[in-house]
C-alpha cells in the first residue's frame, strides 16, 4: 500500500519554508548585519573617536530632549482630545477625529515645511494678512523648542487612538455602576475611568517618544538650518560628509538610537507590570458624559487648536505654493500656477520623483500583498511560538526608526551581492528592499485581522468539496479577505509615497523620491517648489484616506489606523 | 459507497489527556450514525478525524477499500469524497446560492448543461429551486441549512458528515429539519455520521447511537437498544430520564430486574450494593409498594414530574397523571430496573 502523505493540516508542505525565507530575508538578515557591525565596529575599537566628540554628545541629548518634550505635547493634546471626544456628548466626532489624525499621515516634513510657511518674517501668509514679524528677526522654529512643538503635533494622534482604543470598550455599565454608588462624574473619571485607560496611555507615550526618537523629517528641516543635531539627522550629515570611518559610526549611531528607542519601550514594559485591565462585561454603548454648558467651550477650543495645527499650516502651504518667491505677499496679482507648471512639467528632478516613489509604493504595496497573503494564512492557521516569534520578527523593522533599518540596508548592501556578483547600493532596488522590509508589518495587519475573523470551516468546507490549496484561495479565501488586501495595499501606498526617512539615506542621482525631492527643494531655496509638491503630497493622502474611509463598512475592526 | 471502519483510533493534541481514546467503531453501508456526548466528549475530533482536517495519533480509519488514515500519515480532505455539514453552515458569502451548492462540481470540472441539472436537482431535494439566485446572507437559519445540505448531495459523496447541524436553529425549526435529515438519508442512501449532544436527535434520526464520553466509546448500539439495555452510569445518565440507585440485589442471570427482586432489595439492609437504573416510567404510585418521599411535584404540561427520596436518601424520578403534595410520603412500585 502506498505510504499516506501527514496532511490532516491545510498547508502545503512548501509554505512554511517559503514564509521563514521571506521573513529571513527582510527582518532577520538586515537586523543581524547591523548588529554584528555595530558590535565588531565596538569591540575593534575602530570608530571610539565617535563617542570623544563632543557634537555625539549634543546629539543624543537633543534627542532624548526633544523626543520626551514632544511625547510630553502628544499625550497633553491626544488624552484631552480622546476623553472629550469618547466620552461626553461633543458634536462632530467623526469630522474631528479625521482632522486630528490627519497630521499623522502627512509626511513629517511636510508638515514642518508647512509650519514654517506659517511662521517666521518671509512666511507669504503672514505677509498676506500683513502680520509678519519685521525681516531680519528670527525664524523661532528653528530651534529645539520648535522641533518638539512639531513632534508633538505630529505624534499626539498615536497617544489619541492608542487611548481611543481602549475608551472604546470601557463598559457603560460600570461607569453606571459607579454613578449609582454616589460618585460624582469628576469621581467616575479620576476612580474609574483613567485608572482603566493607564495602559492605553503609557502605550500611546511609548510610541509618541520611539516615533520621536526616530523622526528624521522635522528635524531635518527645523535643526539643520540652525546647526541642531539629533541622532537621525547627525546620521544623515555623517553619510553626506563620507568618509574613511562612515560606516562604523553610523553603524553605532544607529545602535545608539535602537537603545533609546528600546529604553522608551522598556520603561512602557515596567510601567504597565502586573496592570492586567481587561475589561469584564458588556462593552456595549460608549460611557457618555454631558458636557452641559461647557459643550460650546471645548467645540470652539478644538476648533482654535485645529486652526492652527492643521488649517493654518496647511493654508500657509497653499499660499507659499501660489506666489513665485518666498517673502512675497499673496494677492491676485501674484497669485501663480507657475510653481505647480514647474514641478508637473518641466523640473525633471520632481518628474523622476514622481516616477520613482509611484513605482516604489506600487511595486511595495502589491508586492507585499502576496507575501502577506501567504504569510498571514500560514501564522492565523497556526498558533504557538513559531506564529509569536514570526510577528515579532516582521513588527521589528516596522518599529524601528526608518534611519536605523537604511543603515541596516547600506551595511547589507554596500557590497556587490555574492554570487552575481551585482551591486544595487546606489540603485531604486535598494530602497525597494528596505521598503519591503520596513512595511511588510503595515502590508500584513489588514490581512491577519481578516483570516483571523474568517470562520474556519468555510475553508474547511472548500477541503471536503474537493478543492486544492490553489482553487481555495482563488475562488473562496482571496474573495473573502479581498476589502482587507485593497486596505493594505492602499495603506502601504499612502505611506510608502511620502516617505523620506528611509530614503534620505539610500537615494542617489535618478532614484531621488517625493520625499528626498521636498527636503532637497527646500533645502537649495526653492520654497514655493517645495510647497508646491507638498499640496500635491497632502492631497493624495487626504483622497487616499477618504477611499480607506469609504470602504470602512467593509473591513474588519481594527484595519484603518484612525478608526477603531 | 463502503463500509467506515475505526481501528483504535486515539488523538492527542498534547494537552495531558487524550482527546480520543482507542475508539474502534464499524459503521454499516448506508448506515445512519449518531455520536452522542457531552461537549468536550471527543465526537467533534472523531467527526473531524473521519474527514481528514485531524490526524489520528493512533489507529487507522479504512473506509471500503481505501485507508483514509493510519499510523504513517494521512488522505487530505479534499481526496477523501466526503461532505459535511457544519454548526455554521460554512457557506460562502461571496457566492449565490447555486454556485455555493455547485462548488463540489466545480472542481471535479463538471460544467455546462450537466452541472445546471445536477445543481437544480440537488436544490430540488431540499426545496430551494426558487432560491439559486440569492445571496447566502439573505436566506433565513433553515434555509442556510438546507443550502449546506444540498451542497452535500450534490457530489454524491460516500460519507456525509454533520456536526450538530441544528445546534443554531429554534424548536420550531428543529422539528421540520429533523423531518429533511430523514428524507434526505433515504434518498441519498449516504452513509451519514451525525454529531450532536441532544440525545431526543440522535433518537429520532439514527439507526445506530454511539455514546462517548472522556475520548471512549462507551456503546454502539440501535436506539431502542440503547434506551433499554444501557452500558454503565455514564450511558444510561445520558440516554432518556433515569435515576440509578445502589441497592443490594443478588446475582442474576439477567440484567433486567422485576419488582419483586426490587422490592426484596429494599427490605435488605447488608451485602454489596449494586447500581440499577431505574427510568421514570417505570416508577408508578401503587398502595402495595415502599413508601418514598415526595421531594418536590413540577407540572411540564401532559404529566406531573415527581422527584422522590428514598429512606436512604437516594433520589429518583416518576410521572403522575396528578398533582402530589410535596413534603408527603406515598407508596410507590418500581415496575423494573437494568442493572448498569
Amino acid at each position: 500500500m502506498p505510504r499516506l502523505p501527514h496532511r490532516g493540516s491545510s498547508q502545503p508542505v512548501w509554505l512554511l519554508p517559503l514564509v521563514i525565507a521571506f521573513v529571513c530575508l527582510l527582518s532577520v538578515l538586515p537586523l543581524a548585519r547591523l548588529l554584528y557591525a555595530g558590535l565588531r565596529f565596538s569591540f575593534e575599537g575602530e570608530a571610539t573617536g565617535l563617542f570623544a566628540e563632543p557634537a555625539t554628545w549634543a546629539a543624543i541629548r537633543n534627542t532624548m530632549v526633544t523626543a520626551s518634550g514632544g511625547m510630553l505635547i502628544s499625550v497633553l493634546l491626544g488624552a484631552v482630545f480622546a476623553f472629550v471626544v469618547t466620552l461626553t456628548d461633543f458634536r462632530g466626532k467623526g469630522v474631528f477625529s479625521f482632522a486630528f489624525i490627519l497630521p499623522m499621515m502627512i509626511p513629517p516634513q511636510v508638515t514642518a515645511l508647512a509650519w514654517v510657511q506659517m511662521s517666521g518674517p518671509a512666511s507669504p501668509l503672514l505677509k498676506t494678512l500683513g502680520i509678519a514679524p519685521p525681516l531680519g528677526s528670527p525664524q523661532p522654529l528653528y530651534s529645539v523648542g520648535g522641533i518638539i512643538l512639531l513632534l508633538g503635533v505630529q505624534h499626539a494622534p498615536l497617544v489619541f487612538l492608542a487611548l481611543k482604543a481602549g475608551l472604546a470598550c470601557l463598559p457603560r455599565d460600570g461607569v453606571e455602576a459607579a454613578r449609582l454608588a454616589g460618585a460624582s462624574p469628576l469621581r467616575v473619571f479620576r476612580d474609574i475611568i483613567l485608572p482603566l485607560t493607564t495602559p492605553g496611555l503609557v502605550a500611546g507615550a511609548a510610541l509618541a517618544f520611539v516615533s520621536g526618537v526616530g523622526n528624521f523629517g522635522i528635524p531635518a528641516i527645523l535643526g539643520i538650518p540652525a546647526s541642531i543635531f539629533v541622532l537621525p539627522t547627525l546620521i544623515y550629515s555623517r553619510l553626506s560628509s563620507f568618509g574613511a570611518g562612515t560606516f562604523a559610526e553610523m553603524a553605532q549611531l544607529s545602535m545608539m538610537i535602537a537603545v533609546i528607542a528600546g529604553l522608551g519601550l522598556a520603561i512602557q514594559q515596567w510601567a504597565l507590570r502586573g496592570a492586567d485591565y481587561r475589561i469584564i462585561g458588556l462593552s456595549g454603548r460608549n460611557a457618555v458624559f454631558s458636557l452641559g454648558r461647557w459643550r460650546m467651550v471645548f467645540e470652539a477650543a478644538f476648533l482654535v487648536i485645529l486652526f492652527f495645527v492643521l488649517a493654518a499650516p496647511l493654508a500657509a502651504l497653499v499660499a507659499s505654493s501660489l506666489v513665485p518667491a518666498y517673502g512675497v505677499p499673496l494677492n491676485f496679482r501674484t497669485m501663480s500656477l507657475e510653481a505647480y507648471r514647474e514641478i508637473l512639467f518641466r523640473q525633471s528632478v520632481t518628474l523622476t520623483a514622481f516616477a520613482n516613489s509611484l513605482f516604489l509604493a506600487g511595486a511595495t504595496a502589491f508586492g507585499l500583498l502576496i507575501f502577506s497573503v501567504l504569510t498571514a494564512y500560514l501564522l492565523a492557521r497556526r498558533s504557538g511560538k513559531l506564529a509569536n516569534v514570526f510577528a515579532a520578527l516582521i513588527e521589528i523593522p516596522y518599529a524601528l526608526p526608518g534611519i536605523v533599518l537604511a543603515v541596516a540596508f547600506i551595511l547589507l548592501f554596500a557590497a556587490p551581492l555574492p554570487l552575481v556578483n551585482v551591486s544595487i547600493y546606489g540603485t531604486i532596488w535598494i530602497i525597494l528592499a528596505a521598503y519591503f522590509s520596513s512595511f511588510f508589518a503595515v502590508s500584513l495587519k489588514p490581512v491577519m485581522s481578516a483570516f483571523l475573523q474568517l470562520d474556519p470551516s468555510l475553508e474547511e468546507a472548500a477541503r471536503l468539496s474537493g478543492a486544492s490549496f490553489g482553487c481555495r484561495m482563488r475562488d473562496i479565501l482571496v474573495p473573502l479577505i479581498a476589502p482587507a488586501a485593497g486596505a493594505s495595499v492602499i495603506l502601504v501606498f499612502l505611506i510608502a509615497c511620502s516617505e523620506l526617512t528611509v530614503s534620505a539615506l539610500l537615494w542617489s542621482a535618478g532614484t531621488q523620491t517625493l520625499g528626498v525631492a521636498i527636503f532637497n527643494l527646500d533645502d537649495s531655496g526653492s520654497s514655493d517648489l517645495a510647497a508646491a509638491l507638498s499640496v500635491l503630497v497632502v492631497v493624495m493622502v487626504v483622497l487616499l484616506m477618504l477611499i480607506l474611509e469609504m470602504l470602512a463598512k467593509r473591513l474588519p475592526r481594527g484595519v484603518l489606523p484612525w478608526r477603531n | 459507497m463502503a463500509q467506515l471502519i475505526l481501528n483504535h483510533v486515539s488523538k492527542d493534541f498534547g494537552t495531558g489527556q487524550a482527546a480520543v481514546r482507542d475508539v474502534s467503531l464499524k459503521v454499516r453501508e448506508g448506515g445512519f450514525l449518531a455520536l452522542l456526548g457531552a461537549s468536550g466528549c471527543g465526537k467533534t475530533t472523531l467527526l473531524r478525524m473521519i474527514a481528514g482536517f485531524e490526524e489520528p495519533t493512533e489507529g487507522s480509519i479504512i473506509l471500503g477499500e481505501r485507508t483514509l488514515a493510519d499510523g504513517s500519515g494521512s488522505l487530505p480532505p479534499e481526496k477523501r469524497n466526503m461532505a459535511m455539514v457544519f454548526q455554521s453552515y460554512a457557506l460562502w458569502p461571496h457566492m449565490t446560492v447555486a454556485q455555493n451548492v455547485g462548488y463540489p462540481l466545480k472542481v471535479r470540472g463538471v460544467t455546462g448543461a450537466a452541472f445546471d441539472v445536477r445543481v437544480r436537482e440537488a436544490l430540488s431535494v431540499v426545496r430551494l429551486e426558487d432560491f439559486a439566485s440569492r445571496r447566502p446572507a439573505e436566506l433565513s437559519g433553515g434555509q442556510r441549512q438546507r443550502v449546506a445540505l444540498a451542497r452535500c448531495l450534490v457530489s454524491s459523496p460516500d460519507v456525509v458528515l454533520l456536526d450538530e447541524p441544528l445546534a443554531n436553529l429554534d424548536r420550531h425549526l428543529k422539528a421540520a429539519m429533523l423531518e429533511t435529515f430523514r428524507e434526505f438519508h433515504a434518498r441519498s442512501g449516504a452513509t451519514m455520521i451525525y454529531v450532536t449532544h441532544d440525545q431526543s436527535e440522535a433518537m429520532a434520526l439514527a439507526t445506530d447511537v454511539a455514546v462517548m464520553s472522556e475520548g471512549r466509546l462507551l456503546q454502539v448500539a440501535a436506539p431502542e437498544e440503547i434506551y433499554a439495555r444501557p452500558e454503565g452510569h455514564v450511558v444510561g445518565g445520558l440516554i432518556g430520564q433515569g435515576a440509578v440507585l445502589e441497592l443490594v440485589l443478588p446475582d442474576h442471570d439477567s440484567r433486567l430486574m422485576g419488582w419483586p427482586m426490587i422490592e426484596k432489595a429494599f427490605r435488605q439492609m447488608g451485602g454489596p450494593r449494586r447500581a440499577i437504573l431505574v427510568r421514570p416510567e417505570h416508577v408508578v404510585a401503587d398502595p402495595d409498594g415502599v413508601m418514598l418521599q415526595v421531594r418536590s411535584c413540577v407540572y411540564e404540561g401532559e404529566r406531573f414530574v415527581l422527584s422522590l427520596l428514598t429512606s436512604g436518601g437516594q433520589a429518583l424520578q416518576a410521572y403522575s397523571p396528578f398533582a402530589v403534595v410535596p413534603g408527603s410520603l406515598q407508596p410507590f412500585v418500581i415496575r423494573q430496573g437494568w442493572l448498569v
